[in-house]
C-alpha cells in the first residue's frame, strides 16, 4: 500500500527530465494554434513554477486536479476543503489509502502529490472557503474549484466578483481579477467552464445551467408511488413528519445517522410491499436521502484534465483558453458515446453579482436615512424612486414592501446614516422600477 | 485580448499591500440573500395576501398569510411557513402550512402538492409567483393531485358535500372523526 512503491522509475525533478520534456516542447517553441501574444521561451517554463494556484475541493476532482497541475509544472499549490476522509471515497479519490480514513482529505491530498512530485509545495486549508478573507484569495493567481455544492460556488463566485478593482482594471493593471476555472460532474456527465470575474459571464449568471434536481409530484409519492425510489422519498417527506419516530433528537432527521437512515429504509420498504414494487435497499435508501449523485471516476478525470489544461494555458498564455475569446463554457457528456460542445455563455446584465458593480457615493454622514433615499430619486444614472435597502453584511435599513418589513424598518428613516453605515461599506438597493437589477453603492463619508 | 496574468510580480504586490491598506473586513449578503431581497421588494400582492418578518434583517424566514376572499376558503386565515435555503432560487422555497386543515391538496402535516415548489421549479420564477399559486389553490382545489386523499375523494364524489366539510373544519369542528384547526377570521 506505500504509495511510492507504486510506480517504477520515480520521477524526480532532477533525476528524469523526461518528465517535463513533452510539456516544454509547448513552452519552448510555437505550434499552429499558440496564442499570438505567445512568447517561447525558459522564463515562460519558470512563471509556470511561479504561479499561485488554489485548489477547492480534495474530492473526486480535486485529486484529479492536484495531481495534473503537479505534473503539468505548477509549483505552488494551495488546496482548500473542510472535508475528512470516507471509506467510500477510496474507490476514486486515489490520493488516500485507507489508513488515511477519518483524517483531512486536504492535508492527506497535499502531503501525497508533494511526495510523488519532487519540487512540489502543496499547501492544505482544512476549513471552510467562507473562513478565508480576500486577502487570502488575493494571493493566487487563479483558482480551480473541483465541488459538488453550488452554494460553495456561489460564495467563491461572488467573492471573485467583489474582488476586482475596477478602477485598477482601466488602468491594464489585472491582478485583482482571479480567473476562475470551475469543473463538475453528475455521473457521466460534467462541466468546465472559466470566469474572468466581472469580464465574463459568471456562475451567477450560469446558475440556469445546473438543472434542479428532478423531482416527482408531492401527490405521486402520497398516492400512487411507481418506484422504489418513490416510496423512499414518502418516508422521507411525508411519514418522517407524519410519525415523528426520535423525539429525543426534536425529530430533526440525521443522515449520517444509521439508525434514521435503518427507519426510513424500513417504512420505504413496507411501502414498497404494499404496492409491489420490488428494489428498496438500504444503501438506495441512504443515496435517495443524501442525494448522492454516483461519481464515475473517468468522467472526474475528463473534467480534471480540462480544468487543468485551461490553467496551463491562462497561466502561460501558450494557447488561447476558454474564456479568452469566445468560448468559455465545455460541457461533456458521456451518456450515449461521447458528445461535447463548447460555446460562450452571456454575462447577464441583470446578474445580481456580476451585472452591477458597486458604485462609489460620497454622502454626508449626517445625513438621515429619509434623506438619502430621497437623494437617490435625483441620481441620473439611477432615479430610483421606492428603493429598499439594506446593508451588505444583511440588515434591512429600509424596505419599501411588503407592508410588515415597511412598518419594521420605518423608525430607520430618521436615524443618522452614520449610525447606520459604517464607511467604505456598500448598500445593497432594489427597485420596482427595475424589475431585473439590484444596485450596489459603496458608501463614504465627507 | 488583456493578457491576465502579466507576471508582474511587484504590480501584485502592491495591489495585495493596496488591499491591505483599506483594512476593511468585508462581510457579505450571499447571492441568494440577494436574489430575495429583490423578490421580497418586488413583491406585490392582493389584499388577500400579507407578510411576516420575525426579524426585519432575515429575508429567508417568513409567514404568509391567505384570507381568500372567494370560494369555499372564503372567510378563512391560512398561514404558511417560507424557509429559503442558500441554494435559491436553485431550488424551490420550502413551504408549509402551519395549521391542521381540510384540503385536497394540504396533507394533515402542512405539506403543499403545488407543482411549482417541486417538479416545476425553476430559477426563473419568484417568490410571487409562488404566493399566487398557494392562493390559487384555495380558490380552486383539485381532486387530482391529492395529498390528503379523503378529501380529495370528497371532493369528487360529492362537491356540496365537500364544501360543508370544509365548513365545518374551519370552524375547528371535525371530518369522519379527524378534527382539525379553527382557521376562521372572526
Ligand atoms: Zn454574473
Amino acid at each position: 500500500m506505500s504509495p511510492s512503491a507504486v510506480v517504477p522509475g520515480e520521477l524526480g525533478s532532477g533525476a528524469a527530465p523526461s518528465r517535463w520534456s513533452f510539456r516544454d516542447k509547448i513552452l519552448l517553441s510555437t505550434g499552429p494554434f499558440t496564442h499570438e501574444m505567445f512568447e517561447p521561451s525558459e522564463e515562460a517554463v519558470a512563471a509556470l513554477g511561479e504561479m499561485q494556484i488554489l485548489v477547492i475541493g480534495a474530492g473526486g476532482l480535486g485529486c484529479e486536479i492536484l495531481k495534473n497541475l503537479a505534473l503539468s509544472g505548477f509549483k505552488k499549490i494551495h488546496v482548500i476543503d473542510m472535508d475528512t476522509i470516507d471509506v467510500s471515497n477510496l474507490n476514486r479519490q486515489f490520493l488516500f489509502r485507507h489508513s488515511d480514513v477519518g483524517k483531512s482529505k486536504a492535508e492527506v491530498a497535499a502531503k501525497f502529490v508533494e511526495k510523488r512530485v519532487k519540487g512540489v509545495s502543496i499547501t492544505p486549508h482544512n476549513c471552510r472557503i467562507q473562513d478565508k478573507d480576500e486577502d487570502f484569495y488575493l494571493q493566487f493567481n487563479s483558482i480551480i474549484c473541483g465541488l459538488d455544492s453550488i452554494e460553495a460556488r456561489r460564495w467563491i463566485n461572488a467573492t471573485l466578483v467583489n474582488m476586482v478593482d475596477e478602477e485598477q482594471l482601466q488602468e491594464g493593471i489585472s491582478d485583482s481579477l482571479k480567473p476562475l476555472i470551475d469543473g463538475g460532474t453528475e455521473g457521466f456527465k460534467g462541466q468546465s467552464r472559466v470566469i474572468l470575474p466581472t469580464m465574463t459571464s459568471c456562475i451567477e449568471c450560469q446558475l440556469d445551467m445546473h438543472a434542479p434536481r428532478a423531482a416527482v409530484p408531492l401527490c405521486t409519492l402520497a398516492t400512487i408511488p411507481r418506484q422504489p425510489e418513490h416510496c423512499i422519498e414518502w418516508a422521507h417527506i411525508i411519514a418522517w413528519d407524519q410519525e415523528k419516530p426520535f423525539p429525543d433528537v426534536d425529530n430533526k432527521l440525521d443522515n449520517d445517522d444509521p439508525e434514521h437512515i435503518t427507519w426510513l429504509y424500513q417504512k420505504a420498504l413496507a411501502r414498497a410491499q404494499e404496492f409491489n414494487i420490488s428494489g428498496v435497499t438500504y444503501s438506495m435508501t441512504q443515496g435517495v436521502v443524501k442525494n448522492i449523485i454516483p461519481a464515475i471516476a473517468s468522467t472526474n478525470a475528463i473534467i480534471a484534465a480540462s480544468c487543468c489544461n485551461e490553467a496551463f494555458k491562462l497561466a502561460t498564455t501558450s494557447n488561447p483558453s476558454l474564456g479568452d475569446g469566445e468560448n468559455n463554457y465545455m460541457m461533456y457528456s458521456g451518456n450515449e458515446g461521447i458528445y461535447t460542445y463548447t460555446f460562450k455563455h452571456e454575462q447577464k446584465e441583470d446578474c445580481p453579482v456580476c451585472g452591477q458593480k458597486a458604485k462609489d457615493l460620497t454622502v454626508d454622514p449626517e445625513w438621515t436615512l429619509q434623506e438619502f433615499i430621497e437623494s437617490l430619486a435625483g441620481r441620473a444614472d439611477a432615479q430610483l424612486k421606492k428603493p429598499s435597502v439594506r446593508t451588505a453584511e444583511g440588515k434591512s435599513l429600509y424596505m419599501q414592501s411588503p407592508e410588515s418589513l415597511e412598518l419594521k424598518t420605518r423608525p430607520n428613516l430618521e436615524k443618522k446614516l452614520r449610525d447606520l453605515v459604517e464607511n467604505g461599506h456598500e448598500l445593497a438597493v432594489t427597485d420596482p422600477a427595475f424589475a431585473t437589477v439590484s444596485f450596489r453603492f459603496a458608501i463614504h463619508y465627507r | 485580448m488583456l493578457k491576465i496574468w502579466s507576471m508582474k510580480q511587484k504590480q501584485q504586490q502592491a495591489a495585495n499591500a493596496d488591499a491591505a491598506a483599506t483594512g476593511i473586513k468585508k462581510k457579505k449578503v450571499t447571492a441568494a440573500q440577494l436574489r430575495v431581497q429583490k423578490d421580497v421588494s418586488e413583491l406585490s400582492l392582493p389584499s388577500t395576501m400579507k407578510t411576516e418578518f420575525p426579524d426585519e434583517d432575515d429575508l429567508l424566514n417568513f409567514t404568509l398569510t391567505i384570507e381568500p376572499d372567494e370560494g369555499m376558503y372564503k372567510g378563512g386565515r391560512f398561514h404558511f411557513k417560507f424557509e429559503i435555503s442558500q441554494d435559491f432560487p436553485h431550488q424551490a422555497p420550502k413551504v408549509k402550512c402551519t395549521q391542521k386543515i381540510y384540503h385536497p391538496n394540504i396533507d394533515l402535516e402542512g405539506n403543499v402538492c403545488l407543482n411549482i415548489l417541486r417538479e416545476d421549479w425553476k430559477p426563473v420564477l419568484n417568490l410571487q409567483s409562488v404566493m399566487i399559486g398557494l392562493q390559487f389553490l384555495f380558490l380552486e382545489p383539485n381532486a387530482s393531485d391529492p395529498l390528503n386523499k379523503d378529501a380529495a375523494e370528497d371532493l369528487r364524489s360529492n362537491r356540496e358535500g365537500f364544501k360543508r366539510n370544509v365548513r365545518s373544519a374551519m370552524g375547528g369542528g371535525a371530518v369522519k372523526s379527524q378534527s382539525f384547526d379553527r382557521v376562521l377570521k372572526s
